[in-house]
């Protein structure tokens, strides 16, 4: 047998263990379970992982670990509770996600146990955002956990979402692998910040689905600055007319990480605007992987989407993949992309260093300053210091080229 | 003290550089001692920007024979920021825009990282926004330009008073202003040339790069030279820019190359 196929049976005995309890959440499981006995875990040979191997995860025996959120305090406006503990029933849950194409999150799914639900009341307006803290803590064995979040926006709110993953520095490899469903509805707005900055033994896949309904607007802004490995799935379906998205992303990769972005915004109706801001910046012999795929259906017209991601290799051996992938079947669109990438001015390093920074804090800071656009759009001043100096240490620790 | 004032500030001898493949600078003399201005005037593409960034270190430009000292150090083999600390200045004549840095924060390690090489006390926050708030406005430069990113979406003019502001806070040694009166309207170029007579004193020298004798008229110079194919052709007074204005750099190739420097 191969490492990837005992790894899958593995993972099968886990989604059966998980399939024996019989709770409400028993028929998605199952769902979950059939995705992903139909796919495994995905190889470099499906077009959606060809830059990102999963081998060095393949290769460990994982044990199943709840997550836990340690959510604040929700301020008024907001309902806050676990699937578990729902007020009323189960909430709707898994209709965001398609389990056939992401086997990753078919994988969450059939070992889901609990989740999180955050739900806005009709016209709350919340400026102080809601923050939840995906933390592990000091492990002793490989463990998995798939964390599960719930947004629903009512119609005519607004609200704002931090999901912050960090980790203790010491303990073995874990693997987190969320499922994050958002359903905004008419008029509602989200605004959407995931921290990625877990250590150099965390792998990370995130799959984020989000469904806008008319003049709704979301926005995202998803900050990668740790992580062995970390894969994020952002689909954005514009179901209503009118929606906006905006999504913005940071990603650093430093020694030999590997962070991988796949976005999808789906143009389903007409009238609606994307907008999507990603960024990187690539040290060591790490690889950055950009695909950002936009889709405007038959009858979408009057679509304005745009793309742009940009890269920083800070040396040789960093490499970047980036490929748009725009599909259009609609006349009356506005539709562009651009990709970039680059190195640290000469001409810049120069001005800077004839200023007396050594050449080490005059890199730096161009650095800093190629990020400064995504970290000036974070929620609060707080979030704004502290990611700031955090991307500025990390960058920092990496040794010249 | 006379010990000292006697001693050149800067010295260059039989100085050439290439830039790529190409030969720019074929054989340079100059000497520049504290207190005085020089003028270096001359065609384009005669070298006087080559020479500015010679002095100031920029790695893509090879020395390939001579010497430069300064305050009796040779200079080469100092990288860049180790000759700004020690009190060499370039203004650019293109000043570079750093997006995401805002100019406040670049000023103020500049600062202080020549502050720290001198021994001194770093500034905090509050010294340095004192301090700057006084150098902008010998310049006469908007307050609100610190906040935004370094020469990001500035003007010609605000980009160029940058500069001198740059150079005022740093209070070199040495200031080299390479072109810093290109493109500005006569009401910014006096402000710029009030800033750096501001710096002028007993212990500082300037080098102006200029095409042009008007700037030469707020910042009188002691000497002019002009340079033509990598040499100094000729060596004068501040009359020597005025002569130039008048008849252009064509008589000066018809005579035979000046020997050296103005002493």
């Amino acid at each position: 047998m191969s490492a990837l196929a005992a790894a899958n049976a593995r993972l099968l005995g886990l989604c059966d263990e998980a399939a024996r309890r019989s709770d409400p959440l028993a028929a998605l499981r199952r769902a979950g379970r059939e995705a992903f006995a139909a796919s495994g875990l995905p190889d470099t040979h499906r077009e959606e992982w060809k830059y990102t191997s999963l081998a060095p995860l393949v290769a460990l025996d994982w044990a199943l670990a709840p997550a836990s959120f340690s959510p604040s305090a929700p301020p008024p406006g907001i309902e806050m509770f676990t699937l578990r503990e729902s007020p009323a029933g189960t909430p709707r849950i898994g209709d965001l996600v398609d389990l056939k194409e992401h086997p990753l999150a078919a994988l969450a799914t059939a070992l889901l146990d609990d989740g999180l639900v955050i739900r806005s009341i009709p016209n709350a307006d919340v400026a102080r955002p809601i923050e939840l803290s995906l933390s592990t803590r000091e492990i002793h064995r490989p463990e998995l956990r798939v964390p599960r979040v719930r947004i629903e926006a009512a119609r005519g709110s607004r609200l704002a979402v931090v999901l912050d993953h960090a980790c203790a520095a010491i303990g073995g490899p874990r693997f987190t692998n969320a499922v994050i469903e958002i359903d905004i509805a008419e008029n509602a707005q989200l605004e959407l910040t995931v921290l990625q900055r877990e250590t150099g033994t965390a792998f990370h896949a995130s799959n984020t689905a989000v469904r806008l309904a008319r003049d709704a607007r979301f926005t995202s802004r998803v900050i990668t600055l740790g992580g062995r490995l970390v894969r994020n799935d952002l689909s954005v379906l514009l179901a209503g007319e009118g929606s906006e998205c905006s999504l913005d992303g940071l990603y650093l990769g430093t020694g030999a990480r590997v962070v991988d972005n796949h976005s999808l915004v789906d143009h389903a109706v007409p009238r609606g605007t994307s907008r999507q801001l990603y960024k990187g910046v690539l040290a060591g012999t790490s690889q950055g992987v950009f695909r950002g795929r936009v889709i405007v259906r038959p009858g979408a017209q009057k679509t304005d989407a745009a793309q742009s991601n940009t890269n920083l290799l800070l040396s040789n051996g960093a490499e970047i993949d980036t490929k748009p992938q725009l599909e259009i079947w609609a006349d009356d669109v506005k539709c562009s992309h651009g990709s970039a990438i680059g190195r640290l001015d000469e001409n810049a390093l120069f001005y800077l260093r004839s200023r007396a920074l050594d050449e080490r804090e005059a890199r730096a800071l161009l650095t800093q300053g190629f990020a400064a656009q995504i970290f000036a759009a974070l929620p609060s001043e707080a979030l704004r210091e502290e990611l700031g100096a955090e991307f500025a240490r990390r960058v920092a620790a990496e040794t010249l080229p | 003290m006379t010990q000292h004032e006697k001693r050149p500030l800067l010295e260059i001898r039989g100085l050439e550089a290439r830039v790529g493949e190409k030969q720019i600078l074929r054989g340079i003399d100059l000497t520049i001692r504290a207190g005085e201005v020089h003028a270096l005037m001359g065609p384009n593409g005669s070298g006087k920007s080559t020479l500015a960034g010679v002095l100031a270190g920029r790695p893509s430009f090879e020395v390939t024979a001579g010497s430069i000292h300064f305050d009796g150090r040779e200079l080469q083999g100092l990288l860049p920021e180790e000759r700004a600390r020690e009190g060499m200045f370039l203004a650019f004549q293109y000043p570079i825009e750093i997006p995401g840095v805002t100019n406040n924060y670049f000023l103020k390690a500049a600062v202080n990282a020549v502050r720290q090489h001198r021994g001194q006390d770093t500034l905090d926050a509050m010294d340095f926004l004192a301090l700057s708030r006084e150098k902008m406005k010998i310049v006469g430069m908007k307050p609100e330009l610190m906040s935004r990113a370094v020469n990001e979406g500035f003007s010609g003019g605000e980009k160029k008073r940058n500069e001198v502001l740059q150079m005022l806070l740093l209070e070199p040694r040495l200031a080299i202003l390479d072109e810093t009166d290109s493109g500005l309207d006569i009401d910014a170029l006096r402000v710029v040339a009030s800033g750096v007579n501001y710096l002028r004193s007993a212990n500082r020298a300037l080098l102006v790069i200029t095409h042009y004798q008007r700037l030469l008229e707020y910042i009188v110079p002691d000497f002019v030279h002009v340079l033509s194919e990598g040499r100094i052709a000729h060596s004068g007074g501040k009359e020597l820019a005025l002569e130039l204005e008048a008849k252009g750099y064509g008589w000066l190739e018809k005579e035979p190359p000046a020997a050296g420097a103005a002493q």
